[in-house]
C-alpha cells in the first residue's frame, strides 16, 4: 500500500515536489501557512487537480494528469480528518463513522461503528451529535469515520489545531498508540514542528510549494537548510527515555544511555517510554564538566559533527548513546572551544526549557536503546 | 363562499410547489456550488418575475403561449388543445412566476452547507447522489421548505398574471383571488370578505407551521 505523490503546477497554487509513504509509515507534511501542503494533502484525496500531478497507491493509479485518470474522491479508498472535523451535524457520532462503511450492512455495520468509537476511546458517547461533543472528541469521532472505509491511505489535515493544548497532548498519545493498528500510510499536515517531530517517522518541508527538504525526522530536523522554511528556531532532537520515577519535589527521573535526565514532573508510571523533544538553542556545551550549576542535566556526550548555516550560529549534533542531540551555538563558542568530531564533552539542559508538551508516550516505536529497564 | 375557486387556487398552487421543488434542489444547487460565466445573468433572469409588473410578466407569457407563438402551437398539437385559458396554461405560468420564491430560498440552503462537509461526505465514499440524500438535502431542508411554503402561499395569492395568462373560467381558471375580485366588482362584499379571510388564515397557518419546523431544525443542530 505504498503511497507515491508527484505534483507540479505553475498557479494558482504553485506545487513542485514528489514523495513517498511506505505502509504503516507516518510522514509529517510540514511548512508555513500558505506553502501548499493542504493543497497536496486534497490533490491526495481528489479534491483538488494540479496542472501536472501523479497520485498512486500499491499501482492503482487515482490521478494521472499524463493519461487523463482522474477518479472521482468518492472512488478513492481515503481517510480524511479535516482540520474541523467537518462532521456531519445532523448525524450522531456512530451514524457519522457508520455512513462511511461500505464494506458492511445493517446491524454489523452498527457494530463496526461502535468499535470503531472504542477505538478512539469514545464508548458511551455514540448517541450524541457533533453538537453535544467536546473539540477532542468530536476530532476522534473524525479518526474514527476516517478508519472506518479501510483507507488505503489516512490523510490527517491539521488535526490537533482546533484543540487546546491538554486535550492535544491526550491526543497525541491517542494517535501514537492507535498507529500500531493501522497498516497504510499516514500522511499528516502541520506547521507545528514539535507535533511533527512527536508522531512522524518522516518529513517533507514544503516552502511555496517547492519541497525544500525530505528524510527521516531526526535528520531534516537536524539540517540548518532544511530547516530554514520552518525557522532555524525549530532544531531540536528527540530522544528516547524511560520514566524512572516521581520526586517529592516536582521532578520526574528518566533513564537516557548518558545518564538520569530531570524534567519538570508529568504524569507517566515508571517504565513507561516516552520521547523528549530537546530544543537545539537550549543545550549548553561544555568542555569540563561544570560545578555549582543550577542546570539539573549534564549529560556526557560525544560530537560527532559541526554543521554550519548562514548566521552566526553553528549547529553540533551530539551523540547520546543511540541518539543524538543538537546543540545550537555560536561560530565563536565553537571556535573557542575548539570542538572536533569525536570530542568527549558535556551537553547541559535546564529542566525547564522542556515543555510539557515536548514529551510524548513512545508506545508505537521500537526501543531506541537497550537500556537495563527498558520495557517490553 | 366560493368552494370551486378555492379548490382550483389549492391545485394550482400544489401542482407549482410538486414541479418547482426538483427545479428548485436542481437551479438552487448548481448556483450555491458553481461558479461559472454567466452566473449573474443565470441570477438576475431568475429574479425578474420578483421586480416585473404582474401584468408586464402575464402578457410576455399570453404572447408567448398564444395560438401562433412556438410553444403554443406545440402544445395544441401535442394535446389538441389550447394552452392560454386553460389550467394547463395557469400551472405553467405560475411555475414561472414562482423561479425567484422557489429557487432563491433553496439557494440560500444549499449554500448554509459548508464546503467541507460536502468534500468529507466524498472522503467518506459517498457518491454525489448519496451525498445530495443523506447529507446536503438534511442540512439544506429549512431552505427548500421556505421555498415551497413561500410558492405555495404566494400561488394563491397571485392575481394579475393568472388573470392575463387564465382570464376567468369557472372551474378551469378562476381562482380565489380572481373570485375575490368578480365579487367586490359585483357589490358582494360580505362574499369577499370571507374569501378574504379564508386565505388570510390559510396563508397564517402555513407560514406559522413553517417557522415551526426551521425552529426545530434550529435546535437539532444546535
Amino acid at each position: 500500500m505504498t503511497l507515491e505523490v508527484m505534483a507540479r503546477a505553475d498557479g494558482p497554487i504553485p506545487l513542485d515536489l514528489a514523495f513517498r509513504v511506505e505502509p504503516g509509515e507516518l510522514l509529517a507534511l510540514v511548512g508555513p501557512s500558505g506553502s501548499g501542503k493542504t493543497t497536496v494533502l486534497r490533490t491526495i484525496a481528489g479534491l483538488w487537480q494540479p496542472a501536472q500531478a501523479r497520485v498512486t497507491v500499491q499501482g492503482k493509479v487515482w490521478l494521472d494528469s499524463a493519461t487523463g485518470v482522474a477518479m472521482p474522491a468518492h472512488r478513492r479508498r481515503v481517510g480524511v480528518v479535516f482540520q474541523n472535523y467537518a462532521l456531519f451535524p445532523h448525524k450522531t457520532a456512530a451514524q457519522n463513522v457508520a455512513c462511511a462503511i461500505d464494506h458492511l450492512e445493517g446491524g454489523a455495520r452498527r457494530d463496526e461503528a461502535l468499535r470503531l468509537l472504542d477505538l478512539v476511546n469514545l464508548q458511551g458517547l455514540s448517541a450524541r451529535k457533533p453538537a453535544e461533543l467536546s473539540g477532542g472528541q468530536q476530532q476522534r469521532v473524525a479518526v474514527a469515520r476516517a478508519l472506518a472505509r479501510r483507507p488505503d491511505a489516512l490523510l490527517l489535515d491539521e488535526p490537533f489545531s482546533a484543540v487546546d493544548r491538554a486535550t492535544r497532548e491526550k491526543l497525541y498519545a491517542e494517535i501514537i498508540a492507535l498507529r500500531a493498528h493501522l497498516a497504510m500510510p499516514v500522511v499528516l499536515v502541520t506547521h507545528d514542528m514539535t507535533e511533527a517531530q512527536l508522531l512522524a517517522d518522516r518529513m517533507v518541508v514544503i516552502d511555496a510549494g517547492r519541497m525544500v527538504a525530505t528524510g527521516a525526522t531526526g535528520s531534516v530536523m537536524s539540517d540548518p537548510k532544511a530547516l530554514h522554511a520552518m525557522g532555524i528556531r525549530e532544531a531540536a532532537a528527540m530522544v528516547g527515555a524511560v520514566v524512572r520515577g516521581h520526586d517529592a519535589d516536582g521532578m520526574t527521573e528518566l533513564q537516557t544511555p548518558a545518564g538520569p535526565l530531570w524534567l519538570p514532573r508529568f504524569d507517566a508510571a515508571p517504565d513507561t517510554r516516552v520521547r523528549v523533544r530537546i530544543m537545539a538553542h537550549e543545550v549548553i556545551v561544555s568542555r569540563a564538566r561544570p560545578e555549582g550549576l543550577s542546570a539539573q542535566n549534564i549529560l556526557a556526550v560525544k560530537v560527532i559533527d559541526l554543521r554550519a548555516g548562514d548566521g552566526p550560529a553553528v549547529m553540533v549534533r551530539l551523540a547520546l548513546g543511540q541518539d543524538i542531540i543538537l546543540a545550537r551555538i555560536t561560530r565563536r563558542a565553537a571556535n573557542q572551544l575548539a570542538l572536533e568530531p569525536g570530542d568527549q564533552v558535556h551537553a547541559i539542559l535546564k529542566s525547564m526549557s522542556v515543555a510539557r508538551d515536548h514529551i510524548a508516550t513512545d508506545t508505537h516505536s521500537p526501543p531506541r536503546y537497550e537500556g537495563d529497564k527498558t520495557v517490553s | 363562499m366560493d368552494w370551486t375557486a378555492l379548490w382550483l387556487s389549492l391545485q394550482l398552487a400544489g401542482w407549482t410547489v410538486v414541479i418547482l421543488l426538483p427545479v428548485a434542489i436542481m437551479m438552487g444547487r448548481l448556483l450555491a456550488y458553481r461558479r461559472f460565466a454567466g452566473k449573474g445573468l443565470v441570477e438576475a433572469l431568475v429574479m425578474l418575475p420578483l421586480v416585473l409588473p404582474p401584468t408586464v410578466f402575464g402578457f410576455y407569457l399570453l404572447v408567448s403561449f398564444g395560438a401562433n407563438s412556438p410553444v403554443g402551437q406545440f402544445w395544441q398539437a401535442t394535446f389538441g388543445q389550447p394552452l392560454v385559458f386553460s389550467f394547463e396554461g395557469l400551472v405553467l405560468a405560475s411555475v414561472i412566476f414562482n423561479l425567484p420564491f422557489a429557487i432563491q430560498p433553496a439557494q440560500r440552503g444549499f449554500e448554509s452547507v459548508p464546503v467541507e462537509v460536502r468534500e468529507a461526505a466524498a472522503c467518506c465514499g459517498m457518491s454525489p447522489a448519496r451525498s445530495l440524500w443523506a447529507v446536503e438535502l438534511p442540512l439544506a431542508w429549512p431552505g427548500l421548505l421556505t421555498a415551497m411554503v413561500l410558492t405555495f402561499a404566494h400561488t394563491l395569492g397571485e392575481f394579475g398574471i393568472v388573470l392575463m395568462v387564465g382570464g376567468s373560467i369557472p372551474g378551469e381558471t378562476k381562482t380565489i383571488a380572481i373570485a375575490i375580485y368578480d365579487r367586490v366588482q359585483g357589490f358582494d362584499d360580505s362574499g369577499a370578505a370571507i374569501m378574504s379571510a379564508v386565505l388570510v388564515v390559510i396563508s397564517l397557518v402555513t407560514i406559522t407551521v413553517t417557522y415551526w419546523l426551521s425552529a426545530r431544525v434550529g435546535r437539532r443542530l444546535g
